[in-house]
């Protein structure tokens, strides 16, 4: 770029924050203003450090959209292990790649993270940039947002996607507004428009009623936050193709306000977007109690305890077993649901499972329509009976 | 600047229900004779504010971006307690994308005056988005704390709060200016007084159109948001498979079969 994307204004009045914020040295006085060079890269530090609103991004003129090629995919990492939303996202950018014949690419911040980064070539990437630096170890939103904004600008991918989960759906705003372009937020489905090469985005709107998809036609990358369980995960291959580019981490030149003094980890038993099996109760068990009844099943099926949306507002159990669209996505081999009758906004939460079992009194319940087994019935006869023939089966967990 | 805490609070008015109607010829949502609230959790940042305010003294006003009558919004927000409702309502505004709003409102939120905490309900139920206000820090140059469950202290202008993630809850500790959002687990509303309604009736509603911003057309609203709804529908529903009735032996014989299918009995 011959010109420099950020520009100081005549409100300047010469006091030189800039200089010292400028984490490049791309600012320098001139005539008692300042001046930015062509170090500049466009990081926007001194867009807020000028205590007179005097400099700005330059807003004129659309991105050459053709310059920017490749999916990229944000590897969300904890202690060095990565979510494992990232290897769904990864399998899905390997999909939209082919289509659009461009690379795929993998960005991980963290501390200590060498195996994770080539956990992610194994996933099918074609590039892993890889920020590694002790102080990246815990996720904070302000370093993360400059290197994630910095390897955007640097690689220019057409597509960055990230996992919807509470890091990937703080810091994807924070990116977006950086990068000056659009971010749709929980996607559930994500393909390519096949005659404009656009990313078509599909995610649930008012409560799950309507599925609304958006476009990003002139800002780069097209950015979405996309639901954990939607897409299977990337397959392991033995032999990468891929390679990791290590980028420089200079921890002075990144911001870095807020400081994480301490963290409690959630207990649970089983973590019920992990499990492969899940059995959740709804309004239907009629009291706090039938969620013991509940756990019976799940313990002898080796699964975990879910919970429609009234059941929780009840206080009868705890929000982390809530499923559905305000809740959780789960995706596990077999749900069972009892006492639930379906509204769609618990629907958004566990269709995507490979096989569904309802117990529900009301034959008419929306829950037997997408299920793949209806059981009309009382859960409280039906359910102890199935716990001991599981037992009897001699099969339990 | 003053003394306590100047708070502004973003709020959004939105429909009481999220049972939508849906027009399949013309592909748009139905949005007549739909009642319009606060955004449930836009109460808990007014409540959130009040008690800053109780606590710290300051000054806690409120803000929303919207056509004319989301005022009545702003007269709930000052019902329960806040100083001053501020709406930001110009037809360019309209149509506007989360990086739009965020950006109308932040310049906004400059020109209410000194601002050291900015709270936000943690999304809206019509949106369900949860962007607006990391876009806004990132606007303003602030930092941002999302999902917080507690305001622990506030004192020599730094923060210590508590937040939830999904692996656990974690303790930050931010420096002012500083924006949060907040969900349903920070405080319980309260509700408006017979005298607080009597206040919201005759309380000025400040308008900020884009005459007093002056941002280019081309920036906000329809025109700059970078995206598109091409396409509204219903969801699909999955192919029902058997519904079996009977005894409860029977019943659970079906079940078995079905688990040993899936090979998880």
């Amino acid at each position: 770029m011959s010109e420099a994307p950020v520009r100081v204004t005549d409100g300047c009045t010469g006091c030189g924050a800039c200089l010292t914020a400028c984490p490049f040295g791309a600012i320098e006085a001139r005539d008692g203003k300042a001046f930015i060079t062509e170090a500049c890269r466009a990081c926007g530090q001194c867009v807020d450090a000028c205590p007179v609103g005097a400099i700005e991004v330059r807003t004129s003129g659309a991105v050459a959209l053709e310059d920017y090629k490749g999916v990229m995919v944000y590897a969300e990492q904890r202690k060095g292990r990565v979510h494992p939303v990232s290897y769904e996202l990864l399998g899905k950018a390997q999909e939209l790649a082919a289509q659009l014949r461009e690379p795929v690419y993998a960005v991980i911040v963290g501390g200590g993270i060498k195996a994770g980064a080539e956990e992610l070539l194994r996933r099918g990437a074609d590039k892993v940039f890889v920020y590694d630096h002790p102080a990246l170890e815990t996720f904070r939103d302000d370093p993360y947002t400059d290197l994630l904004a910095q390897c955007c600008r640097d690689e220019r991918p057409s597509i960055f996607i990230i996992g919807a989960t509470s890091v990937g759906r703080s810091l994807g705003p924070r990116v977006a507004a950086r990068l000056k372009t659009g971010l749709t937020a929980d996607c559930t489905s994500l393909d390519i428009d096949p005659e404009t090469g656009l990313l078509r985005q599909t995610r649930p709107a008012y409560g799950g009623n309507i599925m609304a998809t958006i476009i990003t036609p002139n800002g780069r990358p097209q950015m979405a936050t996309v639901r954990y369980k939607m897409f299977p995960e990337a397959k392991r291959v033995e032999k990468p193709r891929g390679a990791l580019v290590n980028k420089a981490v200079d921890m002075k030149a990144i911001r870095d306000r807020v400081k994480v003094v301490g963290f409690d980890e959630a207990k649970e038993e089983v973590s019920i977007t992990e499990a492969d099996i899940v059995v959740s109760g709804g309004l239907g068990l009629g009291d706090p109690k039938g969620f013991q009844l509940i756990k019976q099943l799940a313990d002898v099926l080796g699964g975990a305890v879910g919970a429609s949306r009234p059941t929780v507002d009840e206080g009868w159990i705890d929000y982390r077993h809530q499923v559905g669209l305000s809740g959780r996505t789960v995706r596990p081999q077999v749900y069972v649901a009892c006492g639930i009758s379906g509204a769609v906004q618990h629907q958004a939460g566990m269709k995507t499972s490979d096989v569904i079992i309802a117990v529900n009194k009301d034959r008419e319940a929306p829950i037997f329509k997408i299920s793949s087994l209806g059981v009309v019935g009382d859960l409280y006869e039906v359910v102890p009976r199935l716990v001991e023939r599981i037992k009897e089966s001699g099969k339990s967990a | 600047m003053g003394e306590g805490l100047n708070i502004v609070v973003c709020i959004k008015q939105v429909p009481e229900t999220t049972e939508v109607q849906f027009d399949e010829e013309t592909g748009r949502l139905k949005r007549e004779g739909v009642a319009a609230v606060i955004n449930p959790f836009d109460e808990y940042a007014i409540e959130e504010a009040l008690r800053l305010r109780e606590k710290h003294g300051g000054a806690v006003k409120v803000i929303t971006m919207g056509p004319p009558w989301a005022a009545d919004a702003l007269r709930d927000a000052i019902a329960m307690g806040a100083d001053e409702g501020w709406l930001a309502t110009d037809r360019v505004f309209g149509g506007a994308d989360t990086w739009a709003t965020s950006l109308t409102l932040s310049k906004c939120i400059e020109r209410m005056g000194p601002c050291d905490l900015i709270i936000c309900g943690l999304k809206t139920t019509d949106g369900d988005t949860g962007q607006t206000g990391p876009e806004m820090a990132e606007h303003l140059g602030m930092a941002h704390a999302c999902y917080v469950s507690e305001i622990k202290e506030i004192k020599d202008r730094r923060v210590t709060l508590r937040r939830n993630l999904d692996e656990g809850v974690e303790t930050l500790e931010a420096p002012l200016p500083l924006l949060i959002t907040v969900g349903k687990d920070i405080n319980q509303p309260r509700l408006a007084t017979l005298r607080g309604r009597l206040k919201a009736k005759k309380a000025e509603i400040r308008e900020i159109t884009n005459k007093d911003l002056g941002l280019d057309p081309k920036e906000i609203g329809l025109d700059g948001s970078f995206t598109r709804v091409v396409k509204l529908f219903e969801p699909t529903v999955h192919e029902a498979g058997e519904v079996v009735e009977g005894s409860v032996d029977e019943l659970v014989d079906a079940i078995m079969r079905k688990l040993e299918e899936c090979k998880v009995v």
